[in-house]
């Protein structure tokens, strides 16, 4: 290994330090039995976590991060799927056109999806809703379905689909019985990002959710404004084994695709 | 595709449009001073205006008085507002107005009005009606980037306590600039580094990358929030060192915003550079050094111009995010030093000035787009690869 190697694995490793270490020092914390931020722990205890499950509002959060992060991955990857199917299957003018404002969600400041739909639903009551955040949270996760979705349709032979039809099998069956088993992971691991998405995603429900409507990430935004305490830490803690989860979900699709 | 195509224009690119319209769009004041903006569709802007406009000024407030207090609306008082945006002052002078010319008097309208407030008699309110008189107008697009224009209708500079969008602008810019250097520097030679392990270590380096990817944004802010607060882990170990006599301000400043920013934003320069690596023929290369080109030469005139379209979706990725970042210099920064992002929320649920919020989305907006055509026409979308 030459001196220019080394350096490089040493930068490197620093790198991933920096990259790893932040989230890694700040999670024990939560099994602190004292309440202050810093080490030594004074003793290790679950009282965060206890306040996490018996107070009014953590548990409740989590509960809809997770079922709106379910109706998302629902709605945007059925929505996400058709749309990229169509976009494969078939060659029309502008195509490009329809491409940007599909992937446009991806570019788009937060700032400027959350504000406009604030004054968009207010009138149609979508505002303080479970159903406005869903239709929001699908803008924004459909293009990683999308993009998920025709990169698993690369993959797939479409003279399949004209033997299908040389059957007498109606399109719809085709795409049905003939290409959806076969793009199946492609679906999955894009209907994954489009939950993670929305569970990572802060600034709309900042703009649009009511009391009731708070996500985990919403809950702990309100936590860090204010004086922080550890069942934010808890509530971090939580967030990471899910995203951890996620991960795991869409490597092991990722695996199942390319067998 | 149709439905997703349908969903979008519906919930996506109608309420935005409609939104970044309001930029130019004029609604407060033309419903509640018709007569007055009519009177003053031939005028000059050299003094203020002759009777005809004082007695439509006159007449247009007597019925919105009226009518607001039948109705219980509030159209002087939002008229008001928009007019006060343009001339500081209106927001007394329209109401104390109406309600001293109320009643019936005998006389000249102007003569009237000036007894009610001498403001009148100056050019710069009626100069602020004309320009709020729409149906649209420049102002607030002109206002975001410190113009305006003035009772002739010729674009000059915004007095200075009014121009604060120009910092604003060169300040987001300036740290979006600075987050994609310096995560272009830290995350290139990594990205070299998992491109060239051996297969052994690679998939951990790369886990490496991955597992703080998929770790929420709101956690990692919140980790840099406790590291770095007054009573927080960096200080604690500082002060446990001796290194430190009392405890360092390390949060609510730039440089916090900058760290998290790059520690957020890294992995998205890391994957399409790695992406873009590994796809590389590294024959050329090692070409190149057989024929006898130093490591370094080989590095500058081969490797690296291979791998500009990888480098070039990196810094797009996160030039572009860090543009409209919001929750983590809300969080994390200044009071006094917040981003483009901030003031467009700031302006749509604090003072609830719609049209403020849309002519900065249109800024914030426009500069992305920017970014994006620029990226298309020197490296071009048809390299990239999703990481």
């Amino acid at each position: 290994m030459t001196a220019s190697r080394i350096s490089l694995w040493v930068f490197g490793i620093l790198a991933l330090a920096f990259l790893l270490a932040p989230v890694l020092v700040i999670l024990p914390l939560s099994f602190s039995a004292g309440s202050f931020l810093y080490y030594p722990l004074p003793g290790l205890s679950l009282r965060w976590y206890q306040d996490f499950l018996t107070s009014d509002f953590w548990l409740p959060a989590l509960w809809n991060s997770l079922r709106l992060g379910a109706a998302t991955a629902i709605l945007a990857g059925g929505l996400g799927t058709l749309a990229a199917f169509g976009l494969w299957s078939a060659r029309f003018p502008g195509r490009q056109a329809v491409m940007a404002v599909l992937m446009a969600p991806m570019v788009v400041p937060a700032i400027v999806v959350a504000v406009p739909l604030l004054l968009a639903f207010g009138p149609l009551g979508l505002t303080n809703s479970f159903w406005g955040l869903l239709l929001a949270h699908t803008v924004l996760g459909a293009p990683f379905v999308v993009v998920t979705v025709l990169a698993a349709l690369a993959q797939f032979d479409a003279v399949q689909l004209r033997a299908a039809a040389a059957c007498g099998a109606s399109p719809t069956r085709a795409f049905l019985r003939v290409c959806l088993p076969q793009i199946a992971p492609g679906v999955a691991a894009g209907a994954v990002f489009a939950f993670a998405t929305s569970l990572d995603e802060v600034v709309v429900v900042l703009f649009l959710a009511g009391p009731a409507q708070r996500t985990l990430p919403r809950q702990m935004f309100s936590g860090m404004s204010d004086s922080i305490s550890l069942t934010v830490m808890a509530a971090a803690m939580v967030m990471v084994v899910l995203s951890c989860l996620l991960l795991l979900a869409v490597t092991l699709l990722r695996r199942g695709q390319k067998a | 595709m149709a439905p997703l195509l349908i969903f979008l224009l519906v919930v996506f690119v109608l309420p935005i449009g409609t939104f970044l319209a309001r930029a130019v769009q004029e609604s407060d004041v033309p419903p509640v001073l018709p007569r007055t903006i009519a009177a003053l569709s031939g005028w000059d802007g050299a003094a203020a205006p002759g009777e005809p406009a004082f007695a439509a000024l006159v007449e247009d407030l007597r019925e919105a008085r009226r009518r607001d207090q039948e109705a219980g609306g509030g159209s002087i008082g939002r008229a008001s507002a928009r007019l006060n945006n343009d001339w500081p002052g209106f927001r007394s002078l329209l109401p104390a107005t109406a309600r001293r010319i109320a009643s019936p008097f005998q006389g000249e309208a102007r003569a009237a009005v000036l007894a009610a407030a001498p403001e009148w008699g100056e050019v710069a309110p009626w100069a602020a009606i004309s320009r709020a008189g729409g149906p649209l107008s420049d102002f607030h697009l002109l206002a975001v980037l410190d113009l305006k224009r003035d009772a002739a209708g010729h674009i000059a500079a915004a007095p200075p306590d009014q121009s604060i969008f120009r910092a604003v602008l060169w300040r987001t810019m300036w740290i979006s600039l600075c987050a994609t250097v310096l995560a272009l520097a830290i995350g290139y030679p990594l990205a070299w580094l998992i491109a060239t392990a051996p297969s052994r270590f690679a998939p951990w380096l790369l886990a490496g990358v991955l597992l703080p990817f998929w770790t929420s944004l709101i956690v990692r802010t919140a980790a840099w929030m406790v590291l770095l607060q007054r009573e927080g882990v960096v200080n604690a170990t500082l002060q446990s060192l001796r290194l430190a006599d009392g405890p360092l301000p390390l949060l609510f400043n730039r440089g916090a915003v900058l760290l998290a920013m790059v520690h957020i934003l890294l992995p998205f320069m890391v994957l399409p550079i790695y992406a873009n690596l590994k796809g590389m023929d590294w024959r050329l290369p090692r070409a190149a050094m057989s024929l006898g080109a130093s490591p370094l030469r080989t590095f500058w005139r081969i490797s690296l111009p291979l791998s500009l379209p990888g480098i070039g979706a990196g810094s797009l990725l996160v030039f572009i995010q860090a543009l409209g970042f919001y929750v983590t210099p809300a969080l994390l920064g200044g009071a006094n030093d917040q981003m483009l992002s901030y003031f467009v929320g700031f302006y749509a649920t604090r003072t609830v000035n719609w049209s403020m919020a849309a002519a900065l989305s249109c800024l914030l907006l426009a500069a992305v787009a920017i970014v994006v055509a620029l990226y298309a026409r020197l490296v071009g979308f048809e390299k990239t690869r999703p990481a």
